[in-house]
C-alpha cells in the first residue's frame, strides 16, 4: 500500500488514535465484562480476578451449541449453492449469446436492490406453501441465486482471454470442461472475495431467519442471541456479553487473521 | 445451440430468482389490492382501499419520517467520519494498521451483537453512559425511553457501525490518486487544508456520491437493532418502515396491509435505483 510521505501534525495523530480507541471501546468493554464476575462488570480495577463463569453460564442458558451448528450448516449450504448457481449463470452471461440475454441480466440485477429481506411477507407465504417454514433450507433458499455473485463472476469471466478457451476447445474440452478447467481456476480470487462476503453476510443476517424460524433446531446464532439478549430475558449483562462474544468470535478471529482480504472483499461487494 | 446452452446454464438460478424475487414482488403488488381474509370474512378485492388506509395511517407517516431523519442523521456524519478516517490511515501514522483495524472492526459484527452491547450503554442509571455522565454531575437520561432521544441514540450506534465500512471506499480512492498531485501541491506551497479542500475533496466526489446512494439504499434495510433496543418504541419514535412492515405482518397479521407498505418500500428502492443509474450514466465530473 502506498503511503503519502507528508508528516501529519501530532494533534492529528492523537485524534486518530483517540477515535480508534473510541471505536474499539464497546467491544473492549464487552470483553472486560465477559471475563469478570458480574458484580465487577462496571468497576474498572486493573487486577480484578478473571473468570470464565459467564461463558459457562451463557453456554447453558441458551442452546448455543445448537445455534452454532445451525449457523454453520446455513452458511455452508448457502455458499455451496451460490458458488454452483452463480458460476453457471455467470458463465452463461459472460460467454453465451442467447435470445433475451440482456433482458434476463437486467432482471437478475433487480435483486441487488430488492433483497429477500424486503419481501419477508410474501416470501413467508411461499415458504409456507412449500412446507419449508422453520427449516434451515427455508432460511437459505431465497439467497442461493445471488445477483451479486452472478454479476461478480460474469465480470471476472469476461476478462478471461478468448484464446485460452479456444485452445481448450481445440484440445477437445466440452463447454462444461472449459468452465471447469479454464474459467473456474482463473476466477479463484473472485471466489475467495465472494465467499468471505457471503459467509459474513449470512453469519450476521437476522431479519429473514427470525421470520422463517420458530424452533431451537433451526434458529441461527443471531436469532438465538436476540432472544437471549432481549431485556425481558432477565439474564445479567456479564452473561449477555459472554454470549455475544461467543457468537461473534469466529468471524472476528477470521477478520483479525485476514484483515486485508476482508477489507478488499467488502469493498468489491460494495462497488459491485 | 448456443441459445439452448445459455438458457440451460441460467435455468437453476433463474428459477430461484423468479421464485423469491420477481414473483413475490408481483404478488405483493396484487395483494395490496385485496383485504386481509379472516375465518369469517374471506379476502376480497378492495381496489385502492389499502392505499387510502395508508394515507390516513399516522404510524405510517411517522415511520416514513423516522426513516428520513434516520438517513439524514446517520449518512452525512458517517461519510464525513469515513473520509477523515481514510485520510488518516492513508498517511504516515504510527500504528497505522492497528488504527485501520479499529475503524473497520464494527463492520464485521452482526447488528444484533452490536445492539446487545449498546443496550447496556444506554440503560438508565446502571448503563455506562449514565455512569460516565454521573462523574461529571450530569443527570440520568432514559436514552431509549425518551421519544426525543431514542432515534438519535440509535443513530449514534449506526454511525459507529457504518463509518469504517465507508472508509474502505475512500481508502481505495485515495490510493488511486496520482502522487504527483501532492508533490505539485507542496511545490506550490499549498497548506494541507487548502490542498484537501481544492484537490482531494473534489477528486473524491465520485466516491462520495457512490457511497451516498448505497448508504441511502442500505438505510431502508437497517432494522435489526430495533428488535433488541426498542421494539420500535416508545410510541413508534424509533420505528422504521421495514420494522413496521414486520410488525404489521407478523404481530398484527394484516398481511395485505403489510403488502401495501412493502409496495411503498419497493417504490422508494426503485426510485433510488433510478437515481443510482443516472449518476453512473452521467458520471460525476470534476473541474
Amino acid at each position: 500500500m502506498r503511503i503519502f510521505r507528508t508528516k501529519i501534525p501530532l494533534i492529528e495523530t492523537a485524534a486518530a488514535w483517540l477515535l480508534a480507541l473510541l471505536w474499539l471501546a464497546p467491544l473492549a468493554y464487552a470483553f472486560w465484562a465477559a471475563f469478570h464476575p458480574a458484580h465487577l462488570a462496571t468497576h474498572f480495577e486493573p487486577f480484578s480476578p478473571l473468570t470464565l463463569d459467564n461463558f459457562a453460564k451463557a453456554w447453558t442458558y441458551a442452546p448455543f451449541p445448537r445455534h452454532f451448528l445451525n449457523t454453520v450448516i446455513l452458511v455452508t449450504m448457502i455458499l455451496a449453492a451460490q458458488l454452483v448457481l452463480c458460476t453457471l449463470a455467470g458463465y452463461a452471461f459472460a460467454r453465451f449469446e442467447f435470445a433475451g440475454r440482456d433482458i434476463a441480466f437486467g432482471l437478475v440485477l433487480v435483486q441487488l436492490m430488492v433483497m429477500p429481506e424486503v419481501l419477508i411477507v410474501e416470501n413467508y407465504r411461499i415458504m409456507a406453501r412449500l412446507g419449508l417454514v422453520d427449516t434451515i433450507l427455508g432460511i437459505g433458499l431465497p439467497y442461493m441465486a445471488s445477483a451479486f455473485g452472478i454479476f461478480l463472476l460474469r465480470q471476472t469471466f469476461k476478462t478471461v482471454p478468448r484464446e485460452l478457451e479456444d485452445a481448450a476447445r481445440v484440445e477437445g474440452c466440452s463447454f462444461m470442461g472449459v468452465l471447469w478447467r479454464v474459467y473456474v481456476p482463473l476466477a479463484r480470487p473472485t471466489y475467495l472475495a465472494y465467499g468471505l462476503v457471503s459467509v459474513s453476510y449470512h453469519w450476521n443476517n437476522f431479519l429473514w431467519p427470525l421470520v422463517i424460524t420458530n424452533s431451537i433446531e433451526t434458529r441461527p446464532l443471531t436469532v438465538g442471541l436476540a432472544i437471549f439478549g432481549a431485556p425481558e430475558s432477565g439474564v445479567d449483562w456479564a452473561v449477555i456479553s459472554a454470549g455475544t462474544i461467543m457468537a461473534v468470535s469466529p468471524l472476528l478471529v477470521a477478520f483479525l487473521l485476514f484483515q486485508r482480504q476482508f477489507m478488499q472483499s467488502f469493498m468489491q461487494a460494495g462497488i459491485k | 445451440m448456443k441459445h439452448v446452452y445459455g438458457w440451460l446454464l441460467l435455468t437453476p438460478a433463474a428459477i430461484l430468482l423468479v421464485g423469491f424475487t420477481h414473483y413475490p414482488a408481483a404478488a405483493t403488488l396484487i395483494d395490496s389490492f385485496f383485504s386481509t381474509g379472516t375465518v369469517v370474512r374471506p379476502s376480497r378485492f378492495v381496489g385502492l382501499g389499502n392505499y387510502a388506509a395508508l394515507a390516513e395511517d399516522p404510524i405510517f407517516w411517522q415511520v416514513l419520517g423516522n426513516n428520513f431523519w434516520f438517513a439524514l442523521g446517520t449518512i452525512p456524519t458517517a461519510i464525513a467520519l469515513a473520509m477523515v478516517m481514510a485520510l488518516w490511515v492513508n498517511q504516515k501514522l504510527p500504528a497505522r494498521a492497528l488504527v485501520r483495524m479499529a475503524y473497520f472492526t464494527p463492520t464485521v459484527l452482526p447488528m444484533i451483537a452490536v445492539a446487545n452491547l449498546w443496550l447496556y450503554f444506554y440503560t438508565p442509571q446502571i448503563g455506562l453512559l449514565d455512569k460516565l455522565g454521573a462523574l461529571f454531575g450530569a443527570p440520568s437520561h432514559n436514552w431509549l425511553g425518551d421519544p426525543d432521544l431514542v432515534l438519535p441514540a440509535t443513530m449514534v450506534m449506526v454511525i459507529w457501525k457504518e463509518a469504517g465500512f465507508f472508509m474502505i471506499f475512500y481508502l481505495a480512492a485515495l490510493q488511486s490518486l496520482p502522487p504527483e498531485l501532492e508533490e505539485a501541491g507542496k511545490i506550490e506551497g499549498a497548506s494541507r487544508w487548502y490542498f484537501f479542500r481544492r484537490v482531494t475533496f473534489p477528486l473524491l466526489m465520485p466516491t462520495t456520491l457512490f457511497v451516498l446512494v448505497n448508504a441511502t439504499i442500505n438505510s431502508f434495510k437497517l432494522v435489526d437493532h430495533l428488535f433488541i433496543l426498542t421494539k420500535g418504541g416508545p410510541d413508534n419514535a424509533s420505528s422504521l418502515l421495514l420494522y413496521y412492515i414486520y410488525q404489521v405482518a407478523f404481530s398484527f397479521f394484516d398481511t395485505t396491509y403489510a403488502a401495501t407498505l412493502t409496495v411503498v418500500l419497493l417504490l422508494l428502492l426503485a426510485g433510488l435505483a433510478v437515481a443510482q443509474f443516472l449518476l453512473i450514466e452521467r458520471r460525476v465530473h470534476y473541474r
